[in-house]
């Protein structure tokens, strides 16, 4: 066993890294608040290229990763703030409904919430080609067309950089042939691991003020209440990353999930579910009790909107909305206990 | 990333299991709490047989004795040990994971050949004696005063929080010989026979002695007893710290997940799991418990590859100690006025509730943020070293 992240996955999220620093810095990104379309159709083509969306299909189509390498690529993704249905499109790629997902020439989006009486609410509409439709217990469905027909774009959405649609309804559409919950599993670690990118990065962005930033003669990272809630937020992080991983592991290692589910007197299917929806519960809040510290270890500066970790509070909360919410989720774990 | 493990360590675990099953049959039910002797002669029982059977000081390196087991293979120790309610280390605490440790990284040969085996054979009982009264966090402040006449030290001065020390043979102690702050300590093996040490025992808010108070006054301890240069004590120190913070907590974890799954079962057995509240906070600390299971395959595969467990040990105390503490409210809550009573009580089906246990974890988990290093310390160990945040004191 070696559970350290490894060379080459660092060497990975160093690519993707850079390659969002200077593809798509935040100042370019934010060009885009309040657009219907929250990336441009040549950063999204930038991404397929860059292999974001193939990263589990085989050689030579994809780059033949496991869900463990692309955990890292999503918490970099996460990390830059990177709009657009990106966990949708990564697994209609993998499951090969949507033509032109995997190289970034469609965007597909991924709606997760139950089905209440009420008006339905979902990201990005106006510009998928598809919505994949995921259940925790039964097979996905894939609306293809994008349900548009009927809905009305949001005028202020939470998330300035997630442009959403209301619909009075979802239609029903087509099973994705066999599918018994994967994607829902690969997509709620997938936006587990995007959370874990946005608790990364408002605790960086917190480190980083509290050195430079001066009151009473001293940098206030010397202050112990400072400090504190830095340590905090590297806590938060760093358990989070880790349930992320370990979830992502699992996904790629059917013989130890089998190991493990007899040791803990449960199925392989609830093995992986346990694992996931605890990754995502705690990648959860990890990144809306991150995002909340920062703007209070930046003070006044942390409520304007210049400052970039509104952003990530925002996208925080729409992430934290589907697959499980932090309370399902919680809720569902007890059967575990 | 990878948590397959190896053919070697499968096969590390499955002997290990087969041992487990075969001899903890025949080792008996704990003595009570606050039976000393009986516990000590209980512990060492289990030390050896563990030695017997290869196992003891499976954490230490072949040259010190031990097993030299891997990280990974320490770590797969701990878990089958916890799975098959095998006994704690007891009373062996100190020697085995500081005092024996130490003298193998700074021990002469003497002292290597002197100490080490009767720790790994179960013979011999250590105390730790570095904490004082007016020196807890600020360690580097102690003031028990240790003076060369001949080739002994009279020590003078006092110690506390002393696990076992009524029972104990040796105590590793640190006394002053040098200026004030950390270049003027020195490290001692203080035989406990030796006249002018006074015992006291502390009583926790459990009503316990798990604690004692050392009053030593003109102790003489060989100066051939020094481990280590004379003030070099506090580097040597932290050869012993960071074996405290290395896979130290993994015991309690598991055992944290086993108690969960019984306050679960208590709050079953009450009607409780209809309250919604209740079972997210049981499925809550489900999630923490995985992952912080999660974060010690990190920090074990960290050491197993540098060969230093590294400051990771202080993410997981953090998160760790605080939801211990949040699983012990969570079972007195449950237990509600049960928990208002330490005697055990049969639950509304007749069987035994578990009150008494969950209510001694309870008080253990109250000692998690402050023992081995307080929050408070190790949030600006987390500050100051891995986030680079300016020192200030």
């Amino acid at each position: 066993m070696d559970f350290r992240v490894g060379d080459d996955q660092r060497e990975l999220a160093e690519g993707i890294r850079s390659m969002l620093a200077g593809r798509m810095p935040l100042e370019h990104l934010r060009a885009r608040e309040g657009n219907e379309q929250a990336i441009a159709t040549d950063d999204w083509a930038a991404l397929g290229e860059t292999g974001v969306f193939a990263l589990t299909l085989p050689e030579p189509s994809g780059t033949g990763l496991g869900l463990a390498d692309a955990a890292v690529v999503f918490e970099e993704l996460g990390r830059g703030l990177v709009p657009g249905p990106v966990v949708g499109t990564f697994l209609a790629a993998s499951a090969g409904v949507v033509d032109g997902a995997a190289e970034g020439r469609a965007q597909v989006g991924v709606h997760t919430a139950s089905r209440p009486p009420g008006p339905v609410l979902v990201e990005h509409l106006g510009v998928l080609e598809a919505l994949l439709v995921l259940d925790a217990d039964g097979p996905a469905q894939l609306l293809t067309p994008a349900p548009v027909g009927g809905a009305h774009r949001v005028e202020h959405p939470l998330d300035p950089l997630t442009p959403l649609w209301r619909l009075d309804a979802l239609p029903f559409g087509g099973s994705v042939a066999d599918d018994h919950g994967q994607l829902w599993r690969q997509g709620a670690l997938l936006t587990a691991a995007l959370q874990v990118g946005h608790a990364a990065a408002a605790l960086e962005l917190a480190v980083a003020y509290a050195k430079e930033r001066h009151q009473f003669g001293k940098p206030i990272g010397s202050f112990q209440a400072v400090k504190h809630m830095c340590a905090d937020m590297l806590v938060r992080a760093e358990v989070a990353r880790a349930a992320v991983h370990a979830a992502a592991c699992l996904s790629d290692a059917p013989d130890v999930v089998a190991a493990e589910a007899e040791a803990a007197g449960c199925a392989p299917g609830q093995m992986l579910e346990r694992s996931v929806v605890g990754a995502k519960l705690l990648a959860d809040e990890a990144a809306l009790a991150n995002a909340r510290t920062s703007i209070q270890v930046h003070g006044g500066m942390g409520f304007t909107w210049e400052v970039p970790l509104h952003l990530h509070l925002k996208r925080a909360r729409v992430l934290s909305t589907s697959f499980k919410t932090p309370a399902d989720a919680s809720a569902a774990l007890a059967a575990y206990a | 990333m990878d948590l397959r493990y190896t053919a070697a360590e499968q096969t590390f675990r499955r002997e290990l299991c087969a041992w487990l099953a075969a001899t903890l049959p025949g080792v008996g039910a704990p003595p009570p709490h606050d039976d000393w002797p009986a516990r000590r002669a209980y512990d060492l029982h289990w030390q050896r047989l563990l030695f017997d059977a290869g196992y003891a000081g499976v954490d230490w390196p072949a040259e010190g004795g031990g097993r030299g087991a891997s990280p990974i293979e320490q770590l797969i120790f701990k878990e089958e040990c916890e799975r098959a309610g095998a006994p704690y280390v007891g009373v062996g605490f100190v020697g085995l994971l500081h005092a024996g440790p130490t003298i193998i990284a700074e021990g002469t040969p003497e002292q290597k050949g002197r100490y080490l085996p009767a720790i790994l054979r179960g013979e011999e009982v250590w105390c730790q004696g570095f904490s004082e009264p007016d020196a807890g966090s600020d360690l580097a402040s102690l003031r028990t005063r240790a003076v060369r006449d001949g080739d002994d030290y009279v020590v003078t001065g006092s110690k506390i929080w002393t696990s076992h020390a009524e029972v104990a043979d040796y105590c590793e102690l640190l006394v002053r010989t040098g200026d004030a702050g950390n270049r003027g300590i020195s490290w001692l093996i203080m035989p406990m026979d030796t006249p002018g040490i006074e015992i006291r025992p502390l009583r926790t808010i459990e009503g316990t002695t798990e604690f004692a108070e050392l009053f030593l006054n003109e102790v003489r301890v060989p100066v051939a007893n020094r481990v280590g240069e004379e003030n070099d004590g506090w580097r040597v120190t932290m050869v012993t710290l960071s074996f405290e913070r290395g896979t130290a907590f993994v015991g309690e974890l598991l055992e944290c997940v086993r108690l969960l799954g019984e306050v679960r079962g208590i709050a079953d057995r009450l009607g409780l799991l209809g309250d919604e509240g209740m079972v997210r906070r049981i499925g809550h600390l489900v999630a923490v418990f995985d992952a912080l299971w999660a974060l010690t395959k990190r920090n074990v595969s960290e050491a197993a590859q540098t060969g230093i467990p590294g400051i990771g040990g202080s993410v997981f105390k953090l998160s760790f100690s605080e939801h211990a503490q949040a699983l012990g409210d969570l079972a007195v809550e449950v237990l509600d006025r049960a928990a208002l009573c330490a005697d055990p009580l049969d639950g509304p089906d007749g069987g035994a509730l578990g009150n008494a246990e969950q209510l001694h974890a309870w008080f253990k988990s109250i000692s998690l943020t402050i023992a081995a290093g307080t929050s408070q310390v190790q949030r600006n160990i987390v500050a100051e070293r891995i986030l680079g945040l300016p020192k200030a004191r």
